[in-house]
């Protein structure tokens, strides 16, 4: 650890770690109610479970990103983060909302209440203290990042990471303005999500890569650099009016079917582009750096979103495609592959190579790492097939023939479960992980004689 | 490393205008090909109200354009008269714009807006976005005015003449194809 400021990041990854490991618990809970749907029917009904896997998601991988940004950022800026102080006040805010918004979800507090109550609007269903607090944290992470930033070297990297994290965090004040107007209401509701999927968290998801085959490859800066404009320019070109492939089925007018179909389709390129970054990089990489795993998770983490968010989301993104699969199991494979390879396998990859230097240690086990994230992309990887033939079936049943949707589901069971079996899969996979990078083990394999004895 | 310079650092102006010049004729080739697939499917509707368009005005336009690229050209290369150049270039982009706002008053009077068939829609979302272009090509004309480097020269040009380019695909394929 060059820098002592940096020992921040340890906290926000174990934070975000203990997250991930609520989030993946919630997807068995809601993946089982799949199967067997009076599950915990009373104790935990299937809405609050879904609110707990999608909320814990979104707030983990912040926490990572934030993590991210407070471990990245003084190695790049050359110097210490302003006020380790306020990252850690920044810290305990979050994980007050974030404890706040498990127990407010779980027992009903404050019902209606307009405060302290949880709001309607799926995905931001935090009551308004939590988003207050969220947005106190954000300003006060962006003061610290850009303080850190201004008075130090700038580069590439921490350019686009402000960048977005900057976006994301303006991009959160749509949470605050909720119009009467049912359309309306759901344009402005696509704006923070989606707009940080498709656009500011693809920034921050590039620098950190951009960061990590910089650390693992050695190769020079100048291209990355140049690499990293490439995809920044096309994510935000295609993602932004990308995002159009909504509208319409909000409320908005027709020629958006277009608009969004057209730019959306382009969204695949920042992907494609990410993905053979990263493997040039490696390609043209002279250095071997020891910690393998990290590499690993860097180049799983392009590749896989190349295929979730790329590949999976042109799927259904054209609108006479999308007519028939909106809101069908078909989403669902997308959604999962999309957040998992994006931004799941970027944090974890980050995690993998901040832990051994945050603990000053050499990189340690190594094989459980990998063991683990073969289990979770088998997994996840699975859960996708899976879940695109149920909703090849349903969009068919249900869609084209006009059959009743619950008659479909109960003839999709098979389909949900073997999703639930992917998704223990992952959740062992994520377990291990964990464990892996709390409780450092000497390595199975020396480091340094597998290879030349290969070569 | 000298085995990094590649065609890429060879082209004229900056790396990144070439990125926005493919990803827009990216999104023009697209529109374009969705617009002909949609005549395929309603060639009769489609060439109603194809005839209903002033093709004089396209076609007049097509001329100020070009003509307006000419300029932006000639302002790269003569140092000397610059600004003379790029103000001709400035101009003719200016009443592109102008017969572009009259085509569209036109419509406008006529009732038709981009709801009333696709091939309308499609007609106002490409020429729409192309003339929103020009007004972004002007924009970056007027910033040229004033920091004039030649690789800042280069870029901007290289912009219009993709604005330019766009616009004598969209022509014959909305105004003149049957």
């Amino acid at each position: 650890m060059k820098y002592q400021t940096q020992k921040i990041a340890y906290w926000y990854f174990l934070a975000a770690m203990i997250l991930f490991a609520v989030q993946v618990t919630g997807g068995l809970i809601a993946g089982w109610i799949y199967v067997s749907p009076n599950f915990l029917s009373e104790l935990l009904p299937f809405n609050i479970v879904r609110m707990l896997h999608t909320n814990s998601l979104i707030v983990w991988l912040l926490l990572g990103f934030f993590g991210a940004a407070y471990f990245l950022v003084p190695e790049e800026a050359e110097r210490e983060i302003y006020s380790p102080k306020l990252a850690y006040l920044q810290l305990i805010i979050l994980l007050l909302g974030t404890a706040g918004v498990v127990v407010t979800y779980v027992f009903n507090l404050f019902e209606g209440n307009w405060l302290l109550g949880k709001e309607g609007r799926e995905f931001i269903e935090q009551p308004v203290w939590v988003k207050l607090g969220i947005l106190v944290a954000a300003l006060i992470f962006l003061f610290n990042i850009t303080m850190t930033v201004l008075q130090g070297r700038k580069t590439a990297i921490t350019n686009v990471l402000l960048l977005g994290l900057w976006g994301l965090s303006l991009l959160w004040l749509f949470a605050f303005y909720n119009p009467a107007n049912l359309a309306l209401d759901k344009m402005f509701w696509w704006y923070i999500v989606h707009l940080w999927v498709e656009g500011t968290w693809e920034l921050v998801m590039a620098s950190i890569l951009a960061y990590l085959l910089l650390k693992l490859t050695g190769v020079d800066r100048e291209i990355i650099e140049k690499w990293l404009y490439i995809i920044v320019a096309t994510a935000l070109f295609s993602g932004i009016l990308g995002t159009g492939h909504h509208y319409y089925w909000i409320g908005l007018p027709g020629y958006w079917q277009w608009i969004g179909s057209v730019f959306s389709s382009l969204e695949v390129i920042p992907f494609f582009a990410m993905m053979s970054f990263s493997f040039v990089m490696v390609w043209k990489g002279k250095r071997d750096h020891p910690n393998k795993a990290a590499l690993l998770w860097a180049l799983g983490a392009a590749t896989v979103a190349f295929f979730g968010a790329g590949v999976w989301g042109f799927l259904h993104t054209l609108h006479g495609v999308n007519y028939y699969t909106h809101g069908t199991q078909i989403t669902a494979a997308h959604g999962h592959l999309a957040f998992y390879g994006a931004y799941v396998a970027v944090n974890l990859a980050i995690f993998t190579y901040a832990f051994p230097i945050l603990t000053n240690r050499d990189p340690y086990n190594q094989v459980l790492n990998m063991v683990s994230f073969w289990l979770m992309t088998g997994g996840m990887a699975f859960m996708t097939f899976v879940l695109t033939f149920a909703g090849t079936v349903q969009t068919h049943m249900q869609r084209v023939l006009g059959e009743n949707f619950m008659d479909i589901q109960e003839g999709l069971n098979l389909f949900y479960l073997m999703r639930w079996g992917s998704g223990l899969c992952v959740v062992v996979g994520a377990i291990l992980f964990i464990y892996a990078q709390l409780a450092p083990r000497k390595e199975i394999i020396a480091s340094g004689t597998t290879e030349s004895e290969g070569a | 490393m000298s085995d990094q310079t590649s065609v890429l650092d060879e082209l004229p102006g900056d790396l990144m205008i070439w990125v926005l010049i493919v990803s827009e004729l990216l999104v023009f080739g697209a529109g374009l090909l969705a617009f002909l697939g949609m005549r395929a499917m309603d060639p009769v509707g489609f060439a109603a109200d194809q005839a209903q368009l002033n093709r004089v005005a396209g076609a007049a336009n097509t001329i100020v354009l070009v003509t307006s690229g000419y300029c932006a050209a000639r302002a790269v290369q003569s140092a000397r008269h610059m600004r003379l150049w790029l103000t001709g270039a400035i101009v003719f982009g200016v009443v592109f714009l102008i017969v572009k706002w009259l085509e569209y008053a036109e419509k406008a009077r006529l009732g038709i807006g981009i709801e009333t068939s696709d091939f309308f829609t499609f007609y106002y979302l490409l020429t729409g976005f192309h003339a929103l272009h020009v007004v972004a090509g002007l924009a970056i004309f007027g910033l040229l005015m004033r920091w004039h480097t030649p690789r800042n020269l280069e870029a901007g040009t290289a912009f219009w003449h993709m604005v330019d380019l766009i616009w004598i695909l969209l022509f014959p394929i909305i105004y003149l194809v049957h």
